[in-house]
């Protein structure tokens, strides 16, 4: 994989001006690059910091694997009935209507266990999304395919194997990449419900000390994790989908 | 004792104000026998197709294919069929090799034993050199010599064809033609041929079945007695003047 030079060039321009910026206003608002380059640094060093930011990935990936699982039945039930779908749909509407904030509430009053709560706001937001996306993708699958693997009159698990699980996965591959994105937004959120590790948490810890260098170190982590998992099902997807072809012009 | 018999055969979709797609069809093919199915686009050689495959079932009169009915005892002919369709449909995710090997995976043949088929098939078709090339590196005449190569794979008592050549161009249509009828006869399969053109029906059947709507036989031909009797020309008269309608 070729590392590009626009990206790094974008990067260091951002740098660059905040750096400017640093010079110009105090530290709680724009601290020095090298104050927050110390601090991400301790993060990715300290053992009972490297646990925070590890607390956090780990309760993107077990809520995305939740809503992956759970949204991913409904998505495929909806694509087998259109009853169920008739049923079910409305009320993904609804929920997609519902605020994260909203969650956050709702699960302080149900759940007692911090960790659980987290684990149902992530589920309760990302759900939707799972469902329409592999639902529209079940419903892609190509008639001619499907009459062609009939014809052979496999089992169906056999069809399921051969058919269904191919030709949902580039859908499940974008799900995936899009719906990391906005878990790593709510993820902060729902740690502000009392968990006591997190990025969540220490971002809330360096508001109320007015630590800025602390705070933009906090959230580069959280930014970090996104770019490496998305990188890693970028290259799960160019493994998998290897086959797809490729336009020596681009449209 | 014929390995396909139709009788009495009526097909009416839910919803369809034009009537029926296939009405009261009566045909039966002998084994051994390879029947070219001809006649104008939308007289109900499809639905007489989906019908002899099962994806479908009759509103009316019996179907028996090698004594099953191919709807109601589906699995009961796995792997006794295959079908070449008029697109390639081949997977885009496997490779050639992989594509050809398909229906025997599908009948849990072992992993070796049924890519050693796909080689063989591959390379009687001429396509040895692109096994490991994906379908959309493969152009449409390789693609369906593919198909092929994946329905003859299986080794099945009846071979289905649903115009499998009319979206190749003339030279490529007719090199595949001629292959796919030594094949057949090499491999002593039964096999119907839908079609809609007069030419490839005349050089592909033992006997050509001319269909008209609703999805009926308005009549027959045996080859090569009908060429004796009329001459080329003669019977593709013949054939158009039943197809438009004008004759039987």
């Amino acid at each position: 994989m070729r590392l590009r030079k626009e990206p790094i060039i974008s990067g260091l321009v951002l740098i660059g001006l905040w750096q400017v910026a640093s010079l110009f206003f105090p530290p709680f608002l724009f601290p020095s690059v090298l104050a927050i380059g110390r601090d991400l640094l301790a993060i990715l060093t300290q053992g009972d910091l490297v646990v925070g930011a590890l607390a956090t990935s780990a309760r993107i990936l077990g809520g995305m694997a939740g809503a992956f699982l759970v949204g991913g039945a409904i998505g495929l039930w909806m694509g087998r009935s259109t009853t169920f779908e008739r049923y079910i749909h409305p009320l993904l509407i609804f929920n997609q209507g519902i605020p994260a904030l909203s969650w956050v509430v709702i699960s302080i009053i149900w759940f007692k266990s911090t960790e659980f709560r987290i684990w149902f706001i992530i589920l309760m937001t990302t759900l939707p999304a799972f469902a329409f996306q592999i639902h529209d993708s079940y419903r892609a699958i190509s008639k001619d395919l499907i009459e062609m693997a009939m014809s052979f009159r496999p089992s169906k698990w056999d069809m399921v194997r051969t058919l269904i699980w191919p030709s949902i996965l580039p859908g499940i591959m974008t799900a995936w990449k899009v719906n990391l994105g906005n878990v790593s937004r709510v993820v902060v959120v729902a740690e502000l419900v009392g968990a006591g590790i997190g990025v969540g948490y220490e971002l809330l810890q360096r508001q109320q000390l007015f630590d800025m260098a602390g705070a933009i170190a906090w959230t580069l982590v959280l930014v970090l994790f996104v770019v490496v998992t998305q990188g890693l099902v970028t290259l799960l997807e160019s493994h998998f989908l290897r086959y797809r072809p490729t336009s020596e012009r681009q449209l | 004792m014929s390995v396909v018999n139709f009788a009495g055969v009526s097909k009416r979709f839910e919803g369809e104000s034009q009537g029926y797609a296939v009405k009261d069809l009566d045909l039966s093919i002998a084994p051994g026998e390879l029947v070219a199915v001809v006649g104008k686009t939308g007289c109900g050689k499809s639905t007489m197709f989906n019908l002899l495959i099962g994806l479908i079932a009759p509103s009316a009169g019996e179907i028996r294919v090698l004594g099953c009915n191919p709807f109601a005892d589906f699995d009961a002919l796995a792997g006794k069929i295959s079908v070449v369709f008029q697109n390639d449909r081949l997977l885009p995710w496997r490779s050639a090799l992989e594509n050809v090997a398909y229906g025997l995976e599908l009948r849990h043949v072992a992993r070796e034993r049924r890519l050693a088929v796909g080689r063989d098939w591959l390379k009687r078709l001429g396509l040895e050199a692109h096994q490991d090339k994906y379908p959309h590196s493969l152009s449409g005449g390789m693609r369906q010599r593919v198909s092929i190569a994946r329905a003859f794979a299986t080794d099945p008592e009846i071979l289905l064809c649903d115009e499998p050549f009319s979206a190749l161009d003339e030279l490529t249509g007719a090199s595949l033609r001629s292959e796919f009828r030594r094949l057949v006869q090499e491999t002593h399969k039964t096999g119907v041929f839908v079609t809609h053109s007069i030419r490839e029906a005349m050089d592909i059947g033992d006997r050509i079945l001319v269909f008209c709507a609703p999805g009926h036989v308005a009549a027959e031909f045996s080859l090569p007695a009908s060429l004796r009797e009329l001459g080329e020309e003669g019977l593709k008269q013949r054939i158009l003047e039943v197809m438009g309608g004008t004759g039987a």
